[in-house]
């Protein structure tokens, strides 16, 4: 019999599709004000509410994704859950065929919520952050009082459904010795088919709003010692892994050219809570991102109205704009000077958004970042003690 | 593995529970709710022939009828049509992705 039909296990990769993958972030506010976080706005601010997409304006845009293909959304935060509309905006993306990718902290996830993914699965495993295994320890970051109990309550609301999820971790100095047992716990969970990922060297807050908080943050970040511990706990796979990356070529020089991410391809990209399309969830440099509701000013359409009636940005049309991002070429002498001549760029999470969230550049080298990527190289034995990947490369090359 | 219920009498058409999609002429077929589909990070594409048999599943023609119409668009015996439609669509019921009226 031919074969009419067939199964896809994952559509990563859809069949022609113009955008694989659509972020949303459904709010900038947080029902947790944890220590480390890039993006917690306070969960009852009125007037970044106010300035929030409507459910038309979010609709309309995951219809417009879904004509471009989108098999598949991400609902993130801020705490997405915070939004009395996501139940429905929720049930829209997957009546459009989306599989909903949720981010969340558990903390909402009523009866009522976990009925509904049990009856509408997202389809993806919903991705839990954990603060802490114990009380304090999670509300020492947290700072929320009782939020202990309520993410451990939304929890076992999606276990006794057995709704798929996954959990990861910060890593945050009220946390880091219970590695251990935040790990045996993992392992229980059934959908766990690895260990949990980690968030350890943080991100400064990406909107630049708060160079108090940045401080603070930076304070918390593990040190380029402290990451490599972690990530060589099982040392021999490490290394194995590492070889692995290495000798697929996934290290070399960029050289001047800004973007070597997937972020230019068009094919995704995330719409921050006010309807402002960016390459990516990091990268929000005002000049690369293009408001889809431009015609008028943030906060100033009504809730509710129909966004049709508003002269907007497509999204295809937006999304046509980041190819041209292959095209931006860095200026800055140092970044020429190192990382456009260094062979460590595949183990460096150097970017143009983490650079400009640390420095209102998109060229900066970030000597955070260099440190934990040369630490790296040099417990691999990639480098030597004072030798350099910029130097590295241009020995290699005489 | 097909429906046994499906047969040339049946009435067919996509369960509420499936989300149909065309994407650049490929139809594919989204579960919706649990317990549609063999596992739950599934889609399924249909082939050109299998988008028209889909697509004339409207919980009003027969099968027996939906072959007659196909017998006019495509090449093969009424047999070869009949045999490979029944399977595929008894594979859709079995998968709950077709209900029968």
């Amino acid at each position: 019999m031919p074969t009419y039909h067939q199964r896809v296990k994952q559509f990563q990769k859809p069949i022609g599709s113009q955008l694989g993958q659509l972020d949303l972030e459904l709010t900038e506010r947080c029902n947790n004000d944890c220590i480390h976080c890039c993006i917690n706005l306070p969960a009852h601010d009125a007037n970044t509410r106010a300035r929030e997409m409507t459910t038309a304006q979010i609709k309309d845009i995951l219809h417009q994704a879904a004509d471009l293909g989108c098999l598949r959304v991400r609902f993130t935060g801020g705490e997405p859950l915070l939004r009395p509309d996501f139940e429905e905006l929720y049930l829209f993306a997957r009546r459009l065929g989306m599989k909903v990718l949720l981010f969340t902290n558990a903390r909402l996830i009523t009866e009522h919520l976990a009925d509904l993914f049990a009856r509408i699965p997202p389809r993806v495993e919903i991705e839990i952050t954990v603060y802490g295994m114990t009380r304090e320890s999670y509300e020492a970051v947290s700072r929320a009082p009782g939020s202990f109990a309520q993410f451990w309550r939304g929890v076992h609301l999606l276990l006794e459904r057995n709704i798929p999820f996954i959990v990861k971790q910060s890593l945050l100095p009220p946390n880091r010795n219970e590695l251990d047992q935040f790990e045996a716990w993992a392992k229980t969970i059934p959908w766990m088919k690895k260990r949990p990922g980690y968030a350890m060297n943080f991100d400064l807050r990406n909107r630049r709003d708060d160079e108090a908080k940045n401080r603070a943050v930076a304070a918390m970040r593990f040190s380029p010692d402290e990451t490599i511990a972690l990530l060589a706990r099982d040392e021999a796979k490490y290394r194995k892994n590492m070889d692995e990356f290495r000798a697929k070529k996934f290290m070399g020089a960029p050289g001047d050219k800004l973007f070597n991410c997937g972020a230019c391809a068009g094919r995704s990209g995330c719409v921050d809570a006010y309807g402002r399309l960016q390459p990516c969830m990091g990268m929000r440099a005002p000049e690369l991102t293009i408001d889809l509701l431009n015609g008028k000013g943030e906060g100033e359409q009504g809730r509710g109205e129909d966004p049709t009636n508003h002269p907007t940005t497509k999204l295809r049309d937006a999304l046509g704009n980041f190819p041209a991002l292959h095209e931006l070429r860095a200026t800055s002498p140092e970044y020429l000077r190192r990382c456009a001549q260094c062979f460590l760029k595949g183990l460096c999470e150097q970017c143009p958004a983490k650079a400009w969230a640390e420095t209102g550049t998109l060229d900066t080298p970030v000597e955070y970042l260099c440190a934990v990527a040369h630490a790296q190289a040099r417990y691999l034995g990639w480098l030597g003690e004072n030798e350099y990947g910029w130097e590295k490369k241009m020995r290699d090359e005489r | 593995m097909t429906d046994p219920n499906v047969t040339l009498q049946t009435i067919c058409a996509p369960s509420e529970d499936v989300v149909a999609r065309v994407i650049e002429d490929e139809l594919i077929i989204v579960p919706l709710a649990s317990g549609i589909g063999d596992a739950d990070d599934e889609l399924y594409t249909l082939n050109p022939t299998g988008q028209a048999i889909w697509q004339k599943l409207n919980g009003a023609r027969t099968l027996a009828q939906i072959a007659d119409e196909l017998a006019g668009e495509f090449d093969g015996t009424r047999a070869d049509i009949e045999r490979d439609m029944l399977g595929m669509v008894g594979e859709l019921a079995r998968r709950k992705m077709v209900v029968a009226q």
